[in-house]
């Protein structure tokens, strides 16, 4: 079948921060660059950011790269590539400037510069002690963050083909990519963009839970099109969770209302954590405070009609001083929970927030699977994994890994770009019809699964298999139910056929991506049979030998999940710096 | 309105923020059927707003200066409860 082709210099998916950063980049060396977004890019998930972006600027007390080098290799549990590291940490200083100098409004300090604050893990001199390093915009950093960048790449000509999603990626015979098939959604028409270079930054998939913090915009899609052209995903069973989202919603409650004397009850309306944290109760640790509620609701004392969650009791709390100090957490809990705090319990479960894991990229942005470059094609952002994050993000890293990576992989780009023949070879079609099939096969299902059906059922087998804690056995059947799902998947239908702006076809081209992470994550965190950062295990408990359940003998490597027979490969962590020395394993505790 | 405006709207409810997705499909799902088309034509103008700006509004952190906007943002709140 023909299918118009759209020709570019580079095309990149995802129009959140590393997309608009590294479409900068192109744009103003001339380059002819499209960017696909599903919505306008101002209202990417990156407006959620509000903590801010790290960089060893040292405007109010001395700070150094290399001490933020350290707690970002430290924070990732020594998973994380210590070259990207070194790579992202050096380049911070400059990548925040940069974003001041194209009118970020940071808050200043009294001489201009500046303003930073401290944040969770932030050190100076190698874990010594608290320094301000943290970068914002009062709690809109992402947000600003994206005006900036929007209005910059609109200067600078980028061409935005906003309402649009990318469907496929296509790779000629030999690998070599291509571009992108996309669909534009006010008509349905699918169109091949064809480019030199091709980059993913289409954010997470914190969809697969539940339970998550993300937007519904955040369904992986680049993740997806990666697995099905057979470019593996690289340690997704590392995600980052919140003791406490909302039941059922995700909206987060923040930690502060433990901190005013809010108690977690379990079914029988016991207070659980005297249990587990004789002294500290519900004041423990993030970590502890996690591992307790999936226990109990593990051992059925959750509550609710599908015993999945626990509660937060503030009742006894002074209705005065939930007013005046918890304002916000009482106008969450009633919009989405249905239930007023002064007078009910909120039911809250551990929600996932963010994801380590990702397409598998170097510190230049390129794509690599097995040691080699994919030609043409780069990632940047949560979709990618260079990998900075490792086994658990440093707070701020995230919008610092948008503007390094999007920057690199925009130069990389470029370098790519100028270096290839000046007209693009002819267009492989085998791609394309798989993906023209993809689509016709939703259009075509009879008897098939409702999309939502299919979609609840993936949620809740993340959340119970795979969630914050996990169990031995749960896993191992959570790889038996999520394989159940993905052949439910395999047979979703929509009612509307129509042509217009049709969500429900978009949802289900959604869903599509989703089951590969879903598939991704459970599969490579079964097999991993360690406790590191956030990938936290029953059977892998705190000993001597292996504290908080780490094991550097077996498992001081990276994972990658191949769609194909899902497929287990490993490879090592790049432990060697750019310049500095390694920085050398050590326990992790804070 | 024409049906590809509507289709088109309830696209655009989409949000980057997890809190504006969730208030805005529940309006979408009770309320949009019953607007006006001079309450779609504000509701319409209401999703060019910032995201941030936007659930200060709904939050009732903050008054929408413009005041045209005020009874939609009213509605919006009102579906949540």
């Amino acid at each position: 079948m023909a299918v118009p082709v759209r020709k570019f210099d580079a095309v990149i998916v995802g129009a959140g921060g590393a997309g608009l950063r590294a479409a900068l980049q192109l744009s103003e060396a001339g380059l002819k660059t499209a960017v696909l977004s599903k919505v306008f890019p101002t209202r990417s998930h990156t407006v959620a950011a509000q903590g801010g972006v790290s960089a060893s600027l040292g405007n109010s007390e001395p700070d150094h790269w290399h001490w933020h080098m350290y707690d970002t290799v430290k924070g990732s549990d020594w998973l994380g590539d210590q070259d990207a590291i070194e790579f992202m940490c050096r380049e911070a200083p400059n990548v925040v400037v940069e974003l001041e100098h194209f009118g970020m409004p940071f808050d200043r300090n009294a001489d201009g510069t500046i303003y930073q604050r401290p944040f969770g893990g932030h050190m100076s001199n190698f874990g010594e002690k608290p320094v301000r390093r943290a970068c914002a915009a009062a709690d809109r950093t992402g947000h600003a963050m994206l005006h900036a960048l929007y209005q910059r790449n609109v200067r600078a000509n980028t061409q935005f083909f906003v309402e649009w999603m990318a469907l496929d990626l296509v790779r000629d015979e030999q690998g070599n990519v291509q571009g992108v098939v996309a669909m534009e959604m006010e008509t349905s028409e699918v169109y091949v963009f064809q480019a030199k270079a091709t980059l993913f930054a289409t954010g997470g998939a914190g969809r697969i839970f539940a339970s998550s913090t993300n937007a519904f915009i955040n369904t992986g899609d680049g993740l997806g099109m990666a697995a099905r052209a057979g470019i593996p995903l690289e340690d997704m069973e590392f995600w980052q969770f919140h003791p406490t989202g909302v039941a059922g919603a995700g909206v987060l409650i923040t930690e502060g209302v433990r901190g005013e004397g809010g108690i977690l009850r379990n079914s029988a309306g016991e207070r659980f954590m005297e249990r587990y944290a004789p002294n500290a109760k519900d004041l423990a640790s993030r970590d502890v405070v996690s591992r307790a509620m999936v226990t109990e609701i593990n051992e059925g004392r959750g509550c609710g009609p599908n015993k999945d969650h626990v509660l937060l009791d503030i009742t006894h709390l002074d209705p005065e001083v939930i007013k005046s100090k918890l304002p916000g957490i009482r106008e969450i809990s009633i919009k989405f929970a249905g239930v007023d705090p002064i007078k009910a319990p909120i039911p809250v479960v551990p929600t996932c927030h963010y994801q380590m894991g990702g397409i598998p990229t170097n510190y230049r942005g390129e794509v690599v699977v097995h040691d080699q470059v994919v030609s043409g094609f780069y990632a940047a952002g949560e979709v990618a994994c260079a990998s900075v994050h490792g086994a658990n993000r440093l707070g701020t890293n995230s919008l610092l890994d948008l503007l390094v990576f999007g920057k690199s992989s925009g130069n990389s780009m470029i370098e790519f770009i100028k270096a290839a023949p000046k007209d693009l070879p002819p267009l492989a079609t085998a791609d394309v019809d798989r993906s023209l099939a993809r689509v016709a096969r939703l259009d075509g299902q009879q008897n098939g699964t409702p999309v939502e059906t299919a979609r609840a059922a993936m949620q809740r087998t993340m959340q119970n298999h795979c969630g914050v804690f996990r169990f031995k056995d749960m896993l191992k059947e959570g790889v038996e139910k999520i394989l159940e799902v993905e052949s439910m998947v395999k047979t979703i239908e929509i009612a509307d056929k129509s042509k217009t702006f049709n969500t429900a076809r978009l949802e289900a081209l959604e869903l599509e991506n989703l089951i590969e992470v879903a598939k991704a994550t459970m599969i490579s965190a079964e097999a991993r049979t360690e406790s590191r950062g956030a990938h936290v295990r029953d059977d892998a408990a705190d000993t001597p030998e292996h504290p908080n359940g780490r094991d550097d003998q077996n498992w001081l490597k990276h994972t990658l999940w191949f769609r194909d027979a899902n497929r287990l490969e490993y490879k090592p962590v790049n432990l060697k710096p750019l310049t500095v020395e390694t920085i050398a394993l050590k326990t992790r505790s804070y | 309105m024409d049906e590809i405006e509507l289709k088109r709207i309830v696209w655009r409810s989409r949000r980057g923020l997890l809190e504006l997705d969730l208030q805005l499909e529940r309006f979408v799902a009770e309320a949009l059927p019953q607007l006006s088309e001079a309450d779609l034509l504000l509701y319409r103008e209401l999703l060019q707003l910032p995201d941030n700006d936007l659930l200060d509004y709904l939050n009732g952190r903050s008054e929408c200066p413009n005041v045209r906007l005020a009874p939609m943002i009213a509605r919006i709140r009102d579906a949540q409860r």
